[in-house]
């Protein structure tokens, strides 16, 4: 089982505690009357589906009930980092041991 | 919310009904755990900023934790910490605490959910076994001490936990899981038998 550090909880925890909330930081846009149609769909529907390093949001729902952001590996499911939500995208991600 | 007015609610005639709690005395025992339905207890889930924290602690008798995973007890309630803003607050001598909330002026929000939770206690050595039959958080001392409290799952249901003894556990679960947990825990209790 994984283990989730929630940053609310301030401790790592199990997975079944968690439940995943999509990609991050999309960001919808002031001015939505004034969206074309092609951005529309671009905000609303297509994310970036990498492999590898992804920043997703994810929920405490079975804790703290609290929404948070956390950094992935795609690959090797592996969590990198998780920060509150509303904190600015980590400019440097830590490095992850074997 | 807080600033709504308060009005007196005629009291509800009881002559004659009985009120019949889920689950209500049922226990099971096995070597070293015993797991018991608790009596019904006066309950409010409570939200409020740090801002509201101090006038909802004074109203309520005792100090509302800030910490994660503590809770904070005086006398027969106690104030459980789930979340950055937000309390279960359990009174077990009957006084409601949605009385004391309903004088805070500071903005917060106090919900009475007496009814809707069911306590389960499950004590004994083998305690710590039993939970972790379904509950796939750390329970050793260590990490869980006396005092602590989680939100969290129980095998496919979710329940508050929080450890009043060293070897024992007070689990709150709402009332339409109250069948599944009870039985949930009577299996484990068995396994987990000394």
């Amino acid at each position: 089982m994984l283990l989730i550090r929630c940053p609310y909880c301030e401790e790592e925890r199990p997975e079944l505690e968690f439940r995943n909330a999509g990609e991050a930081h999309v960001v919808r846009s002031s001015e939505m009357t004034a969206t074309s149609d092609e951005d529309f769909e671009a905000f609303f529907f297509i994310r970036s589906n990498p492999k590898g390093i992804i920043y997703e949001r994810w929920r405490h729902i079975h804790g703290c009930a609290r929404f948070f952001n956390a950094v992935r590996d795609t690959v090797t499911d592996r969590f990198v980092m998780t920060y509150k939500a509303g904190e600015k995208k980590p400019a440097r991600l830590p490095k992850v041991g074997k | 919310m807080a600033r709504a007015p308060v009005k007196k609610q005629a009291v509800v005639k009881t002559d004659g009904a009985e009120r019949r709690p889920a689950l209500a005395g049922q226990e099971a025992s096995a070597t070293g755990v015993s797991v018991t339905v608790l009596p019904p207890a006066e309950r409010i889930s409570l939200r409020g900023s740090e801002a509201s924290r101090a006038a909802l602690s004074k109203a309520l008798g005792l100090t509302l934790p800030q910490t994660p995973k503590t809770s904070a007890a005086k006398g027969k309630r106690a104030a459980l910490w789930l979340g950055p803003d937000e309390w279960l607050v359990i009174d077990e001598a009957g006084k409601d605490p949605l009385a004391d909330c309903a004088k805070v002026s500071a903005l917060h929000s106090a919900v009475g959910i007496s009814h809707r939770n069911v306590a389960v206690a499950v004590a004994g050595p083998a305690a710590e076994a039993t939970l972790n039959a379904g509950c796939p958080q750390d329970l050793s001392l260590a990490v869980f001490p006396v005092g602590a409290c989680s939100r969290t799952v129980l095998g496919k249901a979710e329940i508050v936990l929080l450890r009043t003894a060293q070897d024992a556990f007070r689990v709150e679960c709402w009332r339409s899981f109250s069948d599944y947990v009870f039985t949930f825990l009577q299996e484990a209790m068995r396994d987990a038998a000394a």
